[in-house]
């Protein structure tokens, strides 16, 4: 507001003295926390706010708006929206009355813009417009932001003080310091501060203790528009300015730590989704050593086994659609793990210890696979929505976190925990070891190897479906899903070292993290070859991955 | 089957190709004998097919390198000529511009990129269309083989590889027409694209340099050099312990696979017309692989003869059905390697497996897995992993 009453100094000085008049009534009249005035100021001053308004020349209209902002009047936003929206009239010459009309183009009538009563029409060839130019229209945003500042509403009240603080200026300190003096909401209140000691720093007459004080307050928001503040102080005494210039290499640092925070938690997000879909074939690749290309396809059913559960929801029970999620997550299991049965009985089998053979056949059933999916449900993408208690974001610190993304790192991490039980507690999981260590010593135990075989390809299938759910909220679900996964999956199993369930987690997270933390350097597509190519070479140098088996079952 | 291989193969394909252009060029087209371009064109598809398959079956029928990723060299031969028919169009192009290709302009580049430069002499094309497949061959198969990268993992790696080129020449800013790849090419040396003389000559050209890519091959794999490559095969670390380095024989055959892939994928461009990333995809990569594998894993004619059958079976069906043919296309994947791991010219050609043969070893276990046997399953089990026993 000081730049925009730049021109005349005296304006500058008049204005400022003509608020803090205004603002003396405005305590008066102001009730507590942001309730609406209920009187027109002019009623205990005798100045009228809109005056300024029928002025001609743009400086008094400026300085009326600010002026009306802080009158605390009923009409000042009707005023102000009808001033922006070039709806407002006055006489074309003075009158006493100083009449100000607003001409609601929607409903056709007019209003007196002091009382807001309906008049008739005035003459036209007796009123005039009055113009916003754009020192005026940002004179009206501000002046809204003020007049926002005494909302019932706490969040309004504090997208208001957050306005004030990026544009400070002298002329609103006192209405904050009003609006201090009233707040309860403690987070309302945070941001006022802020706002006040932006507004003290603009000031150039408060003293070096205050701004020093107004420094430290801005500091401790350690965001970018409080460094842009700090920046933005010149002039200031030196004691005042060091401190700025310290304050701002706090934030820088503090900055940069959350935006490595930032890239490590989308790192995170981006690797368990990897996690997600490398899981299942770390069972089926890592420990049994079946090449399965149709892997990523297990991935595409479990998804659509979800839009098929969210379909059966939306027809018969709407009201549950929250659940429909959770539901889908054991059907994904048993669609995905019984497929996933019916393929190494129908077809393994009859290729193990033929990898590239199996590597071709089922690359062929992913083609297969595909097109039954394409021909039953057609090639476009299916809609499968996010229910309401997985949408949403929360903020820590400078991190804004996402709940569907959280929920999938979770969901990863859950999925491989469980997985890690299932081999290590379960009996399933004890035959599943005994065979891979052994066969030929499992068979003479009296393990019958052939179902134990038909079991462990059917747990990594249905851990693909399981993957499926959570991919489906946040890929596009459609036919080629798992073709996008398939690659990836391959290359996270093979880096972690193949059988070994900690390498594949450990992997996945790296790959993601590397991969998003390319990103800015790179760029997306960048990153991802340069990550590929990383991979390609440390396979060269270490083939076994970085946790390699070691010991007999790899000599077999 | 043999002597009568080494004959027959080249002199079917040059045979066929001069009827069809003598069908093509000497006959009105109102005969009942006339052979359309469309028909010409297509053939001249096949052949360039049935380049990349020679070179799948070098390095996956005589070598055991199961590459998922060979279609990279094709692209990149292809990207190559490309670059000359691109060059070529000189002004003709929308901007008018004959030092600036129109997609160079139109994402707002001045000047020609230093790697474009000589594109516009054919000679020097033609030589990239060997060197550039053969340097990225190179350096990969150096890396790969003198570490010991096999079996499943190379395979996986080569996917990667072309995966890795898909992507980046997806895009804009590496100077290959990004997406869009090059297109609305004029003339080659002079000659129209779009005269029928031109296709004629295209296919007759393909058809050469198959049979020529045929008799090299055929002669390599004869060769002392081509019977260590298959002790190589099927017994590695025995071929290592008899003194010989199994990596630089698999190099050497990697790079000549190479380099015949990517003089396929420079026939090929001139033909269909287009040249884009999607040639990149590993799925392209995966489909030359079955034709080599319907046609006869380790038989050089079986894998022209599988290029041609899998891809004219392509033609049909996509024209006929379009939605089946990826049934048809997953079907074979999965009958060829229960049914018929040998292929067409290991099953059915006459003294069958005389070619060269395939190592038994891992035929056997398959047939006890069929039979169900624990025992044998069990071995075959514990081979999994290691690439020598079972590549």
């Amino acid at each position: 507001m000081t730049q925009r009453l730049g021109p005349h100094p005296s304006w500058r000085s008049a204005g400022l003295a003509l608020i803090i008049a205004l603002f003396v009534s405005l305590t008066v009249t102001l009730p507590a926390t942001g309730a609406h005035a209920q009187s027109a100021p002019t009623s205990q001053t005798g100045a009228d706010p809109y005056l300024g308004l029928t002025s001609r020349s743009l400086d008094d209209v400026v300085s009326a708006v600010d002026a009306i902002s802080v009158s605390g009047d009923a009409r000042a936003r009707k005023v102000l929206d009808a001033l922006g929206n070039n709806q407002l009239y006055t006489w074309k010459y003075p009158r006493p009355d100083h009449g100000l009309f607003i001409h609601d183009t929607d409903a056709g009538v007019w209003l007196d813009a002091r009382t807001g009563a309906k008049i008739p029409a005035p003459p036209f060839l007796q009123v005039r417009r009055i113009v916003a130019n754009d020192m005026v229209t940002g004179a009206i945003a501000t002046a809204e932001g003020v007049l926002d500042l005494s909302s019932p509403n706490a969040g309004t009240r504090r997208k208001a003080a957050e306005a004030i603080f990026e544009s400070p200026s002298a002329s609103t300190l006192p209405i904050v310091q009003h609006a201090l003096a009233h707040e309860q909401d403690p987070r309302v209140r945070a941001t006022l501060l802020q706002a006040e000691a932006a507004d003290q720093l603009s000031l150039s007459t408060t003293d070096q203790t205050t701004q020093l004080a107004a420094v430290s307050t801005i500091a401790a928001r350690g965001d970018m528009a409080a460094r842009n503040e700090l920046a933005s102080l010149s002039g200031a005494p030196k004691a005042v300015a060091v401190a700025a210039a310290t304050a701002i290499k706090h934030i820088d640092f503090s900055l940069k730590l959350w935006s490595w925070l930032e890239t490590v938690y989308y790192g995170l997000s981006l690797g368990s989704v990897l996690l997600l879909a490398a899981a299942g074939l770390a069972i089926t690749f890592g420990v049994m050593g079946v090449i399965n290309m149709a892997h990523g396809e297990m991935v595409m059913i479990g998804a659509y086994a979800t839009f098929v559960v969210q379909q059966v929801f939306r027809a018969y029970a709407p009201d549950l659609f929250g659940a429909s999620v959770i539901v889908a997550i054991p059907v994904a299991f048993v669609v995905a793990g019984a497929i996933g049965i019916l393929i190494e009985r129908c077809l393994i089998r009859f290729l193990y210890g033929r990898p590239l053979e199996t590597l071709l056949a089922t690359w062929g059933l992913s083609l297969v696979l595909q097109q039954a999916i394409r021909s039953g449900f057609g090639a476009e993408n299916q809609n499968v929505a996010t229910p309401d208690w997985m949408s949403g974001f929360f903020m820590v610190g400078g991190l804004t976190i996402t709940l569907n993304r959280l929920c999938i790192i979770i969901f990863a991490f859950a999925v491989v925990g469980g997985l890690m039980a299932v081999m290590r507690f379960t009996p399933l999981g004890l035959r599943m070891r005994a065979v891979t260590q052994n066969r030929r010593m499992a068979a003479s135990m009296g393990i019958r190897t052939p179902w134990i075989d038909a079991m462990t390809f059917g747990l990594g299938s249905g851990i693909a479906g399981v993957a499926g759910v959570a991919l489906a909220q946040i890929d596009n679900v459609s036919p080629n899903l798992g073709q996008n996964y398939i690659i990836d999956s391959f290359m996270v199993v093979v880096f972690g070292g193949v059988g070994n369930l900690w390498g594949t987690v450990l992997a996945a997270m790296t790959l993601g993290i590397v991969n998003k933390g390319l990103e800015p350097v790179a760029g997306a597509v960048l990153g991802k070859i340069v990550v590929l190519v990383l991979i390609i070479l440390f396979i060269q140098r270490r083939p076994r991955g970085l946790f390699p088996v070691k010991g007999r079952a790899v000599e077999a | 089957m043999t002597r009568l291989s080494l004959t027959l193969t080249p002199v079917i394909i040059i045979g066929v190709a001069i009827i069809l252009a003598i069908l093509n060029l000497a006959t009105p087209a109102t005969s009942a004998l006339h052979v359309s371009d469309f028909v010409v064109g297509l053939a001249g598809k096949y052949l360039c097919y049935a380049l990349l398959a020679l070179a799948v079956d070098l390095v996956w029928g005589f070598a055991g390198i199961l590459t998922l990723g060979h279609a990279a060299f094709f692209a990149l031969g292809g990207y190559c000529m490309g670059m000359y028919l691109t060059r070529e169009i000189g002004a003709r192009g929308v901007y008018a511009n004959a030092n600036l290709p129109d997609f160079m302009i139109f994402i707002g580049w001045k000047q020609l990129p230093w790697y474009w430069h000589g594109f516009a002499w054919f000679p020097f094309a033609m030589v990239m269309v060997l060197v550039v497949p053969a340097i990225l061959a190179a350096v990969f198969g150096f890396l790969a083989f003198r570490s010991r990268v096999s079996g499943v993992y190379l395979s996986i790696i080569t996917q990667a590889l072309t995966y890795a080129l898909l992507l980046a020449f997806f895009r804009n800013d590496m100077g290959f027409g990004g997406n869009n790849g090059m297109t609305d090419f004029k003339d080659i040396i002079g000659f129209p694209l779009n005269r029928s003389s031109t296709t004629t000559a295209l296919m007759v050209i393909s058809a050469i340099f198959t049979a020529a890519a045929f008799l090299f091959a055929r002669w390599l794999v004869g060769s002392r050099y081509g019977q260590v490559l298959v002790a190589v095969r099927d017994a590695e670390s025995r071929t290592r312990f008899l003194g010989y380095r199994p990596e630089y024989y698999k190099l050497v055959i990697w790079v000549v696979s190479a380099v015949i892939a990517g003089i396929g994928g420079a026939l090929y461009v001139p033909q269909v017309g287009i040249i884009n990333p999607g040639e990149f995809a590993p799925a392209n990569s995966i489909e030359a692989v079955i034709w080599v594998a319907v046609g006869g894993r380790g038989t050089l004619s079986g894998a022209i003869l599988g290029a041609v059958l899998v891809n004219f079976g392509k033609t049909v069906l996509t024209g006929a059905l379009p939605g089946a043919w990826l049934y048809a296309l997953g079907g074979l994947f999965i009958l060829v390697t229960l049914f018929m791991p040998r292929g067409i010219m290991g099953t059915f050609g006459r003294r069958a497996g005389a070619e060269t043969s395939l190592p038994t070893a891992h035929e056997k276990q398959g047939l006890a897995a069929i039979d169900g046997k624990a025992a044998d399953l069990a071995e075959a089990g514990a081979d999994i992993g290691d690439g020598e026993k079972t590549a």
